[in-house]
């Protein structure tokens, strides 16, 4: 009989489901087009739109929204993530990835890592369109990749939330609508567009206690101040714990399924 | 027993809410042989492979593959057997090299491994010259021969075929079942569900035939067939005071029940050579007939012949 046994190798299984999602996005650049249009096209339309309105011009107005609209669109590309699975726990192909002997964990951790691909993805068009319309944070460039690798590890950290809840939904469409919903209570009811001592006291409440408000200050801070801050080092570890219980939920909810 | 057993199936037992799906399943598959688990549509097959197959949990019951539980030793269990599922269970997104690649790789191959069996198994199965395309341009055919060879990438020795051929036309059904039987010459076991009878026939040493979730009956192609009945020979009676001298003169011919619906009669065959001498014998008695038609038995007479008096 020649059967190999397998050690479940997690990094290895990991590294080759992250190659089959990278493999399927390359096949299909279409799945990139959400990521790259969406900031764009918030970028312009708040910038314009807005600009004068909340800062007294566009120029003005892009240290608030460019941070903004970065994790708006962090949020919305885990969304797709979420759906993502759903769709492919839909399509039979999970059903031979959980026939084989291989760690449970990998089909899920695949996915995510190679959806980092659309994280750095949006961050670079976000940040450049921010740049094009004027952006220039006076910090230097290094503190730009810094704040950009923190709203990718955000995004990603969140994506293990959205991945949950995909799978749990019923259909890659509720996982849509659901996620749609979430992205845009967390995105606008917090500091992302406007600035908080603007809000009446309800909403200022509420967005105090959002946590991508915290991100999005975090990011300001480093931006303004050139250095690592006490609030940014609060959101790796926020992240950190928000893999830690939901990797292994999701986990959980895949052996469910 | 001089046989081993493959698999051992004891008391399975799934309910879905108050819905018992599969009710208390118990057979045995021995080594070498091909299983056949028929049955219509929402009997149960799918579930209880699934069940077979680790993917989904009994709610009572026992599977063993070689042995080994496939709850408490679900790991080991799955290394020692391939699934096709009844859906194509491989990536629409990539190509066949691909598919091949990663599931080499996910099987615990190494990197030059993986690539040797990919490109052994292209061959193996008629997919080289297509290998590098997108799956969405395969045919239906193609997409069943790739899904197999990506079951039989590590070699297993028991593989599972969930309704290998719905939904083919009948030559690339034809190819896929020469495809299993190499491999049962190679000495691979083989369990496959089915709403084919033929298939069953065609393919399947032991049949274990399903229904509302409970095994209804097991046993040969050949023993069930004898338990059916053979085919039907229908005719219509041209005048009416003629029926009964027809139904009179076969009764001496055949056994079984012949059935009369107006002027149409429908006599049970044992074998087919029992037709020219019940052609001949209406033809000397000068009873007329018209709209002859011979019946294979059909799936749907299986059920009504066993599931008689149980609904």
């Amino acid at each position: 009989m020649d059967v190999r046994m397998h050690k479940g190798n997690v990094v290895m299984n990991t590294a080759t489901m992250a190659y089959r999602n990278l493999l399927k996005t390359i096949h299909n650049p279409d799945s990139f087009m959400d990521v790259v249009i969406q900031p764009v096209m918030f970028m312009l339309m708040f910038g314009y739109l807005f600009g004068g309105a909340i800062a007294g011009g566009v120029r003005a107005y892009l240290p608030t929204i460019v941070p903004g609209i970065l994790i708006q669109t962090m949020l919305s590309a885990g969304t797709g993530s979420g759906a993502q699975i759903r769709e492919d726990l839909d399509s039979g192909v999970f059903d031979r990835f959980k026939s084989l002997p291989m760690a449970h964990i990998a089909p899920l951790a695949g996915q995510l890592f190679a959806d980092s691909l659309r994280l750095l993805l949006a961050t670079i068009t976000s940040l450049t369109t921010g740049y094009l319309m004027g952006w220039r944070p006076a910090v230097g460039f290094k503190w730009v990749v810094v704040i950009g690798l923190l709203a990718i590890f955000t995004g990603w950290a969140l994506s293990w939330i959205f991945a949950l809840l995909g799978l749990l939904a019923k259909s890659a469409a509720s996982v849509q609508s659901l996620s749609l919903m979430t992205m845009l209570v967390l995105s606008f009811m917090s500091n992302a567009f406007v600035p908080l001592h603007s809000l009446t006291k309800p909403l200022r409440f509420i967005a105090n206690l959002n946590p991508v408000t915290y991100v999005i200050t975090a990011i300001r801070q480093i931006l303004a101040t050139g250095g690592w801050t006490h609030e940014a080092l609060l959101v790796v570890v926020f992240d950190v714990i928000i893999v830690a219980i939901f990797a292994p939920l999701a986990v959980w909810a895949y052996d469910r399924n | 027993m001089s046989t081993k057993n493959a698999i051992e199936v004891s008391h399975l037992t799934k309910r879905f809410g108050q819905k018992t799906v599969v009710d208390d399943i118990s057979f045995n598959v021995r080594q070498g042989e091909v299983f056949g688990l028929l049955g219509p549509n929402g009997a149960g097959k799918t579930t209880t492979l699934r069940m077979m197959t680790t993917l989904l949990k009994a709610d009572a019951g026992q599977v063993t593959i070689f042995g080994h539980d496939t709850v408490k030793e679900g790991r080991l269990a799955r290394s020692m057997f391939g699934l096709t599922g009844q859906y194509a269970s491989v990536d629409e997104d990539i190509s066949a090299r691909e598919n091949l690649m990663i599931f080499s790789r996910l099987n615990g191959l190494s990197r030059t491994a993986a690539k040797q069996r990919t490109t052994e198994l292209l061959a193996e199965f008629s997919l080289e010259e297509s290998a590098d395309k997108a799956l969405k341009n395969f045919s239906g055919g193609m997409r069943r021969r790739l899904d197999l060879a990506v079951s039989l990438i590590t070699r297993p020795t028991l593989i599972f075929l969930d309704e290998p051929t719905t939904g083919l036309d009948p030559r690339t059904r034809a190819q896929m079942w020469t495809t299993i039987r190499q491999l049962v010459k190679q000495g691979s076991t083989i369990v496959l569900t089915t709403q084919y009878l033929e298939e069953a026939d065609q393919l399947a040493d032991n049949l274990a035939i399903i229904d509302h979730g409970k095994l209804v009956k097991m046993g040969t192609p050949a023993e069930l067939k004898e338990q059916i009945g053979g085919a039907r020979l229908a005719f219509t009676v041209s005048q009416e005071d003629q029926v009964q001298p027809a139904v009179q003169l076969l009764t001496g011919q055949v056994t079984g029940v012949i059935q009369q619906t107006g002027q149409q009669l429908s006599v049970p065959l044992k074998q087919i050579t029992q037709l020219p001498p019940i052609l001949a014998a209406l033809k000397q008695a000068q009873i007329m007939i018209s709209h002859l038609s011979v019946k294979e038995p059909s799936l749907d007479d299986v059920f009504m012949n066993l599931t008689v008096g149980k609904n």
